[in-house]
């Protein structure tokens, strides 16, 4: 498998169906790598041969319309549930025989918002570093760094369902990439926040990009779709487009990401 | 070993935090131990009686005061006329009448045998039969008295005597059975709940998402639910031993271990309900209406198997808790040993390893 690649001029091409990609990099590594990946729920087509790759330290933003096979091709990209056909490898694991490798690798945030209302800030961060094994005197460190960082101290003993949403996800994600993961994959991590908040998680996503982490994020918002260094757009369990955002507006004549995604979306037959 | 004991650790949280859970856990048993121990058992306490007494002789004298003393009954009133107990019964929810004709204490002197004559209310049959039972043991007692100072052949009432339960005690009957209950409803919850509402919270997804694998998440699930269930037993225990005065005739450690093993079964039962639910409002439906009503129908502790249809009868026989309620049975009250238990121990056991399996299962594909 090929982990690193460097062209000639530094444009790196990404064969998708018809389409020819590229974004500017001179080096880039692969953290994720679907080849035809496929899943079939007996004749239903979920995904269907979902061909991409993720590089290291990039913010790939995965966007298709509700049921478009976006968190079915997530849900195998994370060792969740077994591809029917195709191969992809995760962090460097394969996704049918090295499940237990690639989690203790990746970072994930759910849809719903992942931690417990029940459990106070603190106790959530010490049951997750727990559950991903970090060693006490590490956890101990890294909770306080943690909480400093998100200016949570006063709340560190109180009850997370005390606490804001924004402040919720915020916590969330700094819980989801607590063990350093080498990528996180976030599935709608803002529905429901005002843009202020919003914002201010990008800037956390960005902060952990910075670290390294690999950000591969579900949305449907286009504001933040425009925030991702190259996105992916899902169409009926297909990806119809892989670019960055400035290129695939220019590719589709559009002024904004939200017309390329309405033109690609508008011909889809499947909606939940 | 540090991973399990963080979710050990976060699962008794959950538990502690949420009134709810900490209600159904602790307050059922206790609940449902003093109802059935106090107020549904077949024992009668303080039912009110009158007495009609033409005599007034020291026979009857005595008789009553017997009666009166007995925490069966309460001795409402004296009446005098046969025409006011009527009245009495009407009005007052009397339970029982006695009444002493005159010459009571003479003709039972003279002709060796008297009349007295005892009316029940009888739109409670049970109740009915129990008073009229007593009243009648507590006549002959007098009689068998009389007979032993004078010597002389006095009329004998029937003889009435009750295996295991002399004092016509509800609770030994019933503690078993709700042991059964209490035990499988709490833990088929419990369990049930908590995963559920994993599901339903988003968390669920996460964990599996961790190096966590899901086997351990099931099996961190059932501990602390499981140490709970022992200290449910042994509340229950103690309320039964000094509340209700059960005895415990047969080995404690035998009734834990077999208890132990009930639970388990439980705790798979629960798990197997959470894989085919999506939310908690439906668990704990299924839960109560699944386990519950099963287990008050069929295990005998309630309404007797032999009166049952055979289609029933059979039926029962795949109710875990029914297996259970025969051996608690077996140990508490007649104090017997595991050589007398083995059958229904295996049985238990053999049910309890199916639904492990069968359940574990459900939760892997469900995974896939």
């Amino acid at each position: 498998m090929e982990n690193e690649k460097k062209i000639g001029n530094g444009k790196l091409k990404v064969e998708n169906g018809e389409n020819t990609f590229s974004i500017f990099n001179s080096q880039l590594s692969t953290v994720i790598k679907a080849d035809k990946l496929t899943k079939r729920f007996g004749d239903f087509i979920a995904a269907n041969e979902v061909t991409f790759e993720v590089y290291a330290g990039e913010i790939f933003g995965f966007l298709g319309a509700n049921g478009a096979g976006k968190t079915t091709a997530m849900k195998m990209l994370c060792g969740l549930s077994t591809p029917s056909s195709g191969n992809a490898t995760t962090a460097g694991f394969d996704v049918y025989r090295q499940t237990e490798q690639i989690k203790k690798h990746i970072g994930y945030m759910s849809q719903k918002f992942s931690l417990y209302e029940d459990l106070t800030v603190i106790e959530n961060i010490q049951f997750f570093g727990g559950i991903y094994g970090l060693s006490d005197k590490h956890l101990k460190e890294k909770s306080n760094e943690l909480i400093e960082t998100l200016g949570l101290k006063n709340e560190a003993k109180k009850l997370v369902a005390s606490l804001p949403l924004g402040w919720k996800q915020k916590l969330a994600f700094s819980v989801a990439v607590l063990h350093e993961p080498k990528i996180v994959f976030l599935d709608e991590p803002t529905g429901g926040v005002d843009p202020v908040t919003r914002r201010q998680f990008w800037d956390l996503i960005y902060q952990a990009a910075d670290r390294g982490i690999t950000i591969f994020v579900t949305t449907h918002y286009m504001d933040e779709a425009e925030y991702c260094n190259r996105i992916s757009i899902m169409v009926d369990g297909v990806i119809e487009a892989l670019d960055t955002p400035a290129n695939l507006k220019q590719q589709y004549s559009a002024t904004s990401m939200d017309e390329v995604f309405y033109k690609l979306a508008r011909g889809a037959k499947r909606s939940e | 070993m540090k991973q399990f004991l963080s979710f050990v650790r976060k699962e008794f949280y959950h538990v502690f935090r949420d009134s709810k859970t900490l209600l159904m856990l602790f307050g059922i048993p206790i609940v449902l131990i003093v109802l059935f121990g106090f107020a549904v058992t077949n024992e009668i306490k303080n039912a009110k009686i009158v007495v009609c007494d033409y005599a007034k002789d020291p026979a009857s004298q005595e008789i009553v005061h017997k009666l009166s003393v007995s925490e069966t009954f309460h001795l409402d009133k004296t009446l005098l006329s046969y025409s006011q107990m009527e009245e009495a019964f009407k009005k007052e929810n009397i339970k029982l009448a006695i009444i002493f004709p005159a010459n009571f204490y003479k003709d039972l002197l003279h002709l060796n045998k008297a009349q007295v004559q005892i009316i029940a209310d009888g739109s409670d049959p049970n109740t009915a039969n129990t008073l009229t039972n007593y009243a009648i043991s507590v006549i002959m007692e007098y009689q068998q008295k009389l007979m032993q100072d004078n010597n002389i052949p006095y009329s004998i009432a029937p003889e009435i005597r009750m295996l295991y339960n002399p004092e016509l005690k509800g609770a030994i009957n019933f503690v078993p059975g709700i042991m059964a209950l209490v035990l499988l409803l709490v833990c088929v919850l419990m369990t049930a709940v908590s995963i559920v509402r994993e599901k339903e919270a988003g968390t669920m997804e996460v964990l599996l998402v961790s190096p966590f694998s899901p086997f351990m998440v099931i099996i961190s699930k059932a501990i602390p639910y499981l140490v709970l269930s022992l200290i449910n037993l042994a509340v229950i225990l103690i309320l039964s031993v000094t509340l209700l005065g059960m005895p415990i005739n047969g080995s404690v450690w035998l009734l834990v271990a077999e208890s132990t093993l009930f639970i388990i079964c439980a705790l798979s039962l629960g798990l197997l309900i959470s894989n085919v639910t999506q939310s908690q409002q439906t668990a704990m439906l299924l839960a109560v209406m699944g386990m519950m009503l099963p287990t008050m129908l069929f295990t005998g502790f309630m309404f007797p198997l032999e009166n049952m249809p055979k289609a029933l009868q059979i039926f029962s026989n795949i109710v875990p808790s029914k297996w259970y309620y025969i051996i608690v049975k077996s140990i508490m009250i007649k104090g017997l040993g595991f050589s007398a238990i083995w059958k229904e121990t295996l049985i238990l056991f053999g049910a309890t390893c199916f639904f492990l399996v069968v359940s574990l299962r459900s939760f892997k594909i469900r995974l896939s």
